[in-house]
């Protein structure tokens, strides 16, 4: 109660219009306003409901070109991290299925996928996982609003419904957490029209056949592994390297070993334009940059996934005053996840410099709310964020790439240490095992501080979660050799490792 | 390799072994016991060029019945050019004369270094030591199992454990991926049937390719091996008996005992003739079919385990508590799980007579038990009965006490300080045969490359036997590091510790719509020492792969404050980790929902 009349008494002195609306809209005040209910989001307003406060969510998902649309829960839950996890553990059994039979399962041929079991199932729990967004607010009291927001001024927010309804809605503090967007390639004749993104894959009731996916990013490379894992014809085009950002050793191991799982590649090549044909199937034409050629092939699918953009465009932020990147369109924000209006925060996919990633955004929101609502000033740390790529051999890493630690130290001051290994599960199965590879950079002084651990191979992300809080602890390569193993893993072969690159000796694991 | 002795150091060489050709020194003995040593150098070039190929297409193809090659007088290995180069390099001749052995010491011994045992530990230590130059023998002879069951060079990791034990569950849980894959549009022929032989042959051939690639890797080493019992007969002399009965004699500076560990019987009518163990199991040359499993400790569990998942109709004995010695709360959990899965368990029974009513592969036995709490007695009858209740050192039998080794009389373990040292001082023991050591694979390998990097190579890193990791390969696999929650209030009482824990689903099995709620993520923190994370414990898919870095990171003194501000990835189990909130304290639910 004491805490309703202070906040009462404060409101009192506030500027006359802001009292107007709300005299005149009749509408509730509150605490916290979060514009966008993803991952990030959604944490920051159950963590402000937390503390007692007042807090609505607005959350609105316009379809995308070819019409798809979703429910509550952002990108991750609904065209992100969960269907792609899902989609990619589908492949994962396919192989299961070869490798059972060297395991003794008698599995007569011949071997099926269904795409609409597959898909079906995924979008059956991924609808769940609405549901339980939508329970976990109404739980936590947070007001939602199925609505698209606009800024009319700083503490205003313009509601409008999908029938056109419109409500204005007031807070104190205002979260901009509206994500981004997959990006299409506008000048590529026939791209909007007829292709699709990593926005509409998901929900795809009958299977996309032969597939061209377009890009390098690791969207581009989860959905054509797991494509090709489910037995579609499935090409990548991309233009110049892939994962971009990420290290690039590891990042050519990733798309080596999907072209050897059957992934076709179209490197250095670039769409001019997509027709559809009367058959119904796409023909794209593309140039080959090496060759200087034009080449066309037809496919039932074009996916595009040339990037993200973040999604600020109909926000109306020039009028309230918050800064944006021009070139990138993110918003700016400082430490404190503050714009430059110190009222308003942006946290996710929509802020500029910050990785792109659920977990993230989540623990951004939270801190956010804490340093909001509940006397905290832990800030963000971003650094050794860990992060997997989930391509039909899985990437995980943390810390810095090669390249950036050689940028950062110099390459006289980084030491290497490298092996290349056997997951056990793949002898029996008479699995190629060429591309699991990890290694770790080190500096080269004394203490041999690691910067940056890079793993490929099964379940890459189990593996780095661990090592990611022993880099934050601040694991040294002694240290990490004093750990013991966990026999038979290949996580223990970390805990191995002793061959550096600079030494030039054959980093191959031999025996146990 | 066998070696008949015509007369005193006149011998003829037959079905020579890959170590041979390239370490190629053989000792001698004379039947009165005097030992004149010789070196046998082989032409090296031709062996190590050709040898590798020929002796996989026929090693009795290489060198039947050889004349004896060319003998040369007691000598060392001198160390290669490359060595000498670089040693040259960095002005230490001397050094390297002494690591050549061309000091004045005299040769007053065989070997600088005799190891006792084949297995994970030995072996990392012979090679280990082999890298310093040392003359080195290893010893290994695996005694078979009352059923006859022998296997290669490895130890029990390679041959009888972990490695097959892993490979078996993998075949497990590709059962369980076969039922998910339907669910995940995968289609196929509705009945599918595990072959057994088909998977043992599999697992018996890639064992196989280990047991090869030891031996090749202590030729290189320049290891000397013999495929030889060996237990000591004096000071610094161990005799060597080879399955032919024919018995040398070796004299070493130093002796590493890594025998290991055997399992035990329930000495009952009838468990040695009928049932099996561990060391059988893998091998085993026909399903086991309905199995009783008895025993309780993660070998029992680990097998039921796995032969429940292959289809077969599996039962688990228990006197009393499951895990022994792990997380009460875990193994209970784990117990559980595994009971929804089809595993019947008959509690605080212990078998008193096996008998057999059909023989056969597999036959059908008659198992008779009584309770451990009255004189209920109830039968059972099986087609396979495994034996797991537990492991006794192979110390008894090695002539420890010709040596004045001392062993713990109750449990047969050897005593050792933190440098894996005897009693006698010469004499040092790695592995499972340690007293209150742990007995797993790679803690065996670091304590014996570290005690000979310390022996050899001027090093005074000592093996950290503290927050080990180690995984249970059950069903729901179980990791765990540091204290289990009894150890943790024993130790810091239950006022000190906070218990977070949650319970958490994997993704890939909320699609299969199955188990939900079963996996378990837990750490115990120490509340006067700033919440440093003093064990990590998970139920759930790849739990050895999820705690090893958690075991880095508590080496590095992981706090619940460092864990907490780490961040997920997302959407993998371990992340779980990383936002744990409820403590064990407060009752609250664990159960979880959503992202």
């Amino acid at each position: 109660m004491a805490a309703l009349w202070r906040r009462r008494e404060r409101l009192l002195g506030e500027s006359g219009l802001r009292r107007m609306v709300r005299a005149l809209s009749g509408r509730n005040e509150y605490d916290l306003l979060v514009i966008g209910g993803g991952s990030g989001g959604l944490a920051c307003a159950k963590e402000a409901a937390q503390f007692g406060r007042k807090v609505a969510v607005l959350d609105y998902v316009e379809p995308s070109p070819q019409g798809t649309k979703w429910g509550l829960g952002g990108t991750c839950v609904n065209v992100g991290c969960i269907p792609k996890k899902l989609m990619h553990q589908a492949a994962l059994l396919g192989s299961a299925l070869k490798d059972a039979q060297h395991y003794g399962w008698n599995i007569a041929q011949p071997v099926h996928h269904t795409w609409s079991v597959m898909a079906q199932a995924v979008q059956n729990y991924v609808k769940s996982l609405n549901w339980g967004h939508r329970v976990q607010l109404q739980d936590k009291k947070v007001k939602y609003f199925n609505m698209k927001g606009t800024f009319s001024d700083p503490h205003t927010i313009r509601g409008l419904t999908k029938a056109g309804k419109e409500t204005i809605i007031t807070a104190e503090n205002i979260v901009i957490a509206t994500g981004g967007r997959p990006k299409y390639p506008m000048h590529v004749a026939g791209a909007l029209e007829y292709g699709i993104t990593s926005d509409d894959l998901f929900w795809l009731k009958e299977s996309p056949g032969k597939t061209l996916v377009v890009g390098a990013s690791y969207v581009s490379l989860e959905c054509a592994g797991f494509l090709t894992g489910i037995g579609l014809d499935t090409t990548v085009m991309m233009r110049s390297i892939p994962l971009r950002g990420f290290d690039q050793q590891m990042a050519s191991l990733v798309t080596e070993h999907m072209e050897s799982y059957g992934t076709k590649f179209l490197k250095r090549c670039f769409p001019t334009k997509v027709e559809k044909l009367e058959s119904n199937r796409l023909q794209v034409t593309w140039k080959n940059t090496d060759l200087g050629t034009e080449e066309t092939d037809s496919f039932d699918t074009v996916m595009w996934a040339v990037g993200r953009a973040p999604d600020t465009g109909t926000l109306n932020l020039e009028k309230v005053g918050v800064k944006i990147n021009s070139e990138t369109g993110k918003i700016i924000v400082d430490a404190s996840e503050a714009t430059s209006v110190p009222h308003i925060y942006a946290i996710g996919d929509i802020t500029e410099g910050r990785p792109e990633l659920t977990p993230t955004a989540i623990a951004a929101g939270k801190l956010l709310s804490q340093r909001l609502f509940g006397q905290s000033s832990e800030l963000m740390d971003y650094d050794n964020v860990p992060t997997t790529v989930f391509t039909p051999l899985e990437y995980g890493c943390v810390g810095l790439s090669e390249e950036a630690a050689v940028q950062c130290y110099g390459s006289d001051n980084i030491e290497v240490y490298h092996a290349y290994y056997k997951p056990l599960e793949f002898t029996v199965a008479e699995r190629d095992a060429t591309q699991c590879y990890m290694k770790m950079v080190c500096l080269r002084e004394s203490e041999q501080r690691i910067l940056g651990l890079h793993f490929i191979g099964p379940n890459a992300g189990e593996v780095i979660q661990g090592f990611a809080l022993g880099i934050k602890c601040r694991a040294t390569y002694p240290q990490l050799m004093k750990t013991i193993g966990i026999h038979p893993t290949c996580a223990e072969e970390i805990t191995k490792l002793h061959i550096t690159k600079r030494s030039g000796l054959d980093a191959t694991v031999t025996g146990c | 390799m066998t070696i008949h002795y015509s007369s005193c150091c006149s011998f003829k060489i037959s079905h020579l072994s890959p170590e041979f050709h390239e370490s190629a020194q053989i000792l001698c003995i004379q039947k009165e016991g005097k030992n004149v040593q010789e070196q046998v150098k082989l032409n090296k070039k031709k062996l190590t060029t050709e040898g590798a190929q020929k002796l996989q297409e026929g090693q009795s193809e290489v060198a039947a019945e050889t004349p004896q090659p060319a003998l040369f007088g007691q000598e060392k290995q001198i160390g290669d050019h490359e060595k000498t180069l670089k040693e040259h390099k960095e002005d230490k001749p001397q050094k390297l004369l002494e690591m050549n052995g061309n000091t004045a010491v005299p040769h007053s011994y065989d070997y600088d270094l005799i190891v006792i045992g084949g297995g994970s530990g030995g072996l990392a230590a012979a090679k280990e030591a082999a890298k310093y130059e040392k003359k080195v023998m290893v010893l290994d002879f695996v005694t078979p199992t009352p059923l006859g069951n022998s296997w290669g060079l490895g130890g029990t990791c390679v041959n009888v454990g972990c490695i097959p034990k892993k490979l078996m569950h993998q075949a497990a849980l590709l059962g369980q991926a076969l039922q998910d894959s339907r669910k995940f549009g995968w289609q196929f022929t509705e009945e599918v049937k595990h072959n057994w032989m088909t998977m043992t042959e599999s697992v018996q051939n890639y064992i196989g390719s280990l047991n090869w690639g030891y031996r090749v890797a202590l030729r290189e080493k320049k290891v000397t091996y013999e495929n030889a019992y060996g237990e000591f007969v004096g000071p610094h002399t161990v005799k060597a008996t080879n399955k032919r009965g024919v018995e040398k004699l070796y004299t070493a500076e130093r002796f590493l005992i890594a025998t290991g560990e055997r399992p035990r019987y329930l000495g009952i009518p009838g468990d040695k003739e009928y049932c099996i163990s561990s060391d059988d199991l893998f091998s085993l040359p026909y399903c086991p079919g309905k199995t009783l499993v008895v025993g309780a400790s993660y070998v029992a569990l680990e097998c039921a385990g796995f032969l429940v998942g292959l289809g077969l109709d599996v039962t688990v004995m228990v006197r009393s508590i499951l895990l022994r010695g792990f997380d009460q709360d875990m193994a209970n959990k784990i117990g559980e799980y595994m009971e929804e899965h089809g595993i019947k368990f008959i509690r605080e029974f212990v078998p008193i007579k096996v008998e057999q009513i059909e023989e056969g592969t597999p036959g059908r036995l008659k198992v008779i038990a009584k309770s451990t709490n009255g004189n209920e007695i109830i039968e059972g009858e099986y087609n396979t009965v495994l034996i797991a209740i537990g492991r006794d050192s192979c110390t008894r039998n090695i002539g420890l006490d010709k040596a004045g080794v001392q062993i713990n009389e109750k449990t047969g373990k050897i005593p050792v300080n933190d440098e894996e040292q005897t009693n006698v001082p010469y004499i040092y023991a790695v592995g499972d045969i340690l007293q209150d050591k742990l007995e797993l694979t790679p803690v065996a390998i670091q304590a014996g490359r570290l005690l000979v990097q310390r022996l050899y190579g001027g090093a005074t890193t000592k093996c950290d036997y503290v927050n080990v990791p180690t995984t249970v390969f059950t069903p729901l696999e179980y990791g765990a590091c540091g204290y289990s929650e009894e150890a943790a209030v024993e130790k810091f009482g239950e006022e000190n510790i906070e218990v977070y824990h949650s319970h958490f689903w994997p993704l890939e099995w909320t699609v299969p719509s199955r188990d939900n709620n079963k996996c378990y993520a837990k750490i115990i923190c120490n509340i006067q020492d700033n919440e440093r994370v003093i064990g990590f414990h998970v139920l759930g898919p790849n739990a050895g792969e999820v705690t090893q870095g958690f075991a880095a990171a508590i080496k590095c003194g992981m706090t619940k404050e460092q864990l907490d501000s780490t961040i997920g990835i997302h959407p993998v189990c371990a992340e779980i980790f990383t936002t744990l909130s409820v403590t064990k304290r407060s009752g609250e639910n664990t159960l979880q929902a959503g992202c």
